[in-house]
């Protein structure tokens, strides 16, 4: 006990937004990997499904090559996993948890602490593609497209998820947000363009369905990564849209505590 | 001139029904240590947190640092310590959180160290919500210590800690003082107000009914009494010629007296004097002087849950 003692003559100040916003992205990415459920929900799953859905067992997907079509999806379903289930059911119970509204008592701005939990999100995300594109090629996958066009897609994606995901932990008791964003994943992965492909529903059914964030962001990296195809606009616009209600939406009634 | 730490005036708070602060105004100078005392539900919480801007007032005025709760240049000057638990991340470790903190300011404390003046070197590496009840609040008090603020709020600083984690927590709070830190602390202990304030201000039901330092409250209204035991039938008459106007002597029981009035050190040494000169020895002398319990009992009428 040989520390000298600090003296607690006042000496107030903010650390630059830039070194506040690197040490939030690094204790949110932590957390997020310790946390057995994230990690579980988010690295682990998709990889299982990604094996699981290449098998020939379940139902036809209608393509030459099953990889083609899995690994796009499976991309798909990890940003959903990340940015929108991940986050939300992470944020419901720091806000239950008081951890936002102890925050809110430091000199970290609420600018900085949202954009630390979004490189944080994108940060995962970078790990499940680096761990989905393995095993993919593992599979035998031969990834087309433009590389650039991916990144553009997830991180709309992650704009549009992230803001429904805040929107649903900012409004709804924790453990209702808990339930309602594994509900909305596993919907979402059946129904939502994701695991099955919309050309399996009726015509009508398909029109509505196509709109969801999780059909454009699938049906925007199966152009791109399957078919090797330009810039999906339609499919750009829609998550845009999605992310330009999301996100205002949830800074408009995300209450802190 | 510099303003106050803190300025209230008029606060009051409603929720539904019920006022929580209803008309509540104080002044913590700069540098001086204020307890707010009072029972559960005396709106001490609803107070402190309306200046830390967790919450806004319905009416009245609130500066702190002469600016207003919710001002966000207000952040980084305050160190805050909420009640009940940490707040902060549950899966973080204490040493973790503390750096985290410490990352917001530009001349932070060094968090090893702070960790260890708080006691918590050992679990350091715990997470967050491992840590016992006492443990969570001393990190809690460094937390709210780490980025060398001007001004920190204390709810229920030493609640949940054993004797000997207080008595740390109280040398701290002593030095923050003693550095220039302005404190804001509540506590329902009365010890903890005697000990620490420089100003105790008594609230309940959302009112201040008593203020001033610990002496001014518990002098205030002078009362205190001396008893002691030796011979029956002594000449009290005789003994209340020698003691100050309005002190007053009886004999409650054959041998037992009770002396009451303003007890000062002259009072003392006028009675033992007196005794001695009549030759005789007063046995089990004790001093009673008025705690801040009895002030609070006397203001609020309720006894605090301690």
């Amino acid at each position: 006990m040989t520390t000298p003692t600090p003296t607690f003559a006042p000496a107030p100040a903010a650390a630059p937004h830039g070194r506040m916003l690197a040490a939030q992205t690094a204790i949110e990415f932590r957390l997020q990997l310790r946390n057995l459920e994230q990690v579980g929900l988010t690295l682990v799953i998709p990889l299982l499904l990604l094996f699981f859905f290449n098998l020939p067992l379940l139902y036809s997907l209608g393509v030459a090559r099953r990889i083609e079509f899995v690994v796009p999806s499976i991309i798909a379903l990890a940003v959903m996993s990340a940015a929108f289930t991940g986050l939300a059911i992470g944020t419901g119970f720091e806000r239950k948890y008081a951890v936002l509204k102890r925050l809110g008592a430091t000199a970290l701005p609420r600018g900085v602490l949202v954009g630390g939990k979004a490189l944080s999100v994108l940060l995962l995300e970078f790990v499940q593609v680096v761990l989905i594109a393995a095993l993919g090629l593992a599979l035998a996958w031969h990834p087309h497209g433009n590389l650039l066009y991916v990144l553009v897609l997830v991180v709309l994606g992650t704009a549009a998820f992230a803001g429904l995901g805040l929107l649903l932990a900012g409004t709804v008791r924790a453990e209702v947000t808990l339930a309602a964003a594994n509900l909305i994943w596993l919907v979402l992965l059946f129904a939502g363009g994701v695991a099955i492909p919309l050309t399996k529903y009726p015509h009508a059914v398909a029109q509505v369905l196509q709109y969801l964030p999780s059909a454009a962001l699938s049906d925007g990296l199966h152009r791109v990564l399957q078919d090797g195809r330009g810039i999906p606009l339609h499919d750009l616009l829609t998550l845009v849209v999605w992310a330009a209600v999301a996100l205002p939406a949830a800074a408009r009634w995300f209450r802190w505590e | 001139m510099v303003e106050p730490a803190v300025e209230i005036v008029d606060l009051v708070k409603q929720y539904g029904p019920r006022r929580a602060v209803d008309g509540l105004s104080l002044t913590v100078a700069r540098g001086s240590l204020l307890a707010l005392l009072g029972p559960n539900g005396a709106g001490k919480t609803t107070t402190i947190e309306i200046c830390e801007g967790f919450r806004r007032a319905d009416s009245g005025t609130v500066r702190v640092l002469g600016l207003a709760p919710d001002d966000p240049a207000l952040r980084p000057r305050i160190g805050v310590m909420l009640q009940d638990g940490v707040g902060g991340y549950r899966e973080a470790r204490a040493i973790e959180l503390l750096r985290l903190f410490a990352g917001y300011a530009r001349r932070p404390h060094d968090p090893g160290a702070l960790l260890e003046l708080v006691g918590l070197t050992d679990v350091a590496g715990t997470a967050v919500k491992r840590l016992s009840g006492g443990q969570q609040q001393r990190l809690s008090l460094a937390l709210a210590l780490v980025a060398r603020p001007e001004l920190v709020f204390l709810d229920e600083p030493t609640a949940g800690m054993d004797p000997q984690a207080r008595r740390v927590t109280w040398d701290l709070i002593r030095r923050l003082r003693s550095d220039g830190v302005s404190v804001v602390l509540t506590t329902h202990f009365m010890d903890e107000a005697e000990q620490l304030a420089d100003t105790v201000v008594v609230v309940d039901g959302g009112r201040v009914v008593a203020q001033g330092t610990p002496g001014e409250l518990t002098r205030g209204g002078a009362r205190g009494q001396i008893r002691f035991q030796t011979d029956p039938g002594l000449p009290l008459d005789l003994l209340l010629t020698d003691l100050p106007e309005g002190t007053r002597a009886e004999e409650t029981d054959p041998g037992r007296y009770l002396v009451s009035g303003e007890v000062t050190p002259q009072l003392l040494a006028t009675l033992t004097a007196w005794c001695a000169r009549r030759g005789v020895l007063a046995e089990n002398l004790t001093v009673e002087r008025r705690t801040l319990e009895d002030v609070f009992l006397e203001v609020t009428g309720r006894t605090l849950r301690t």
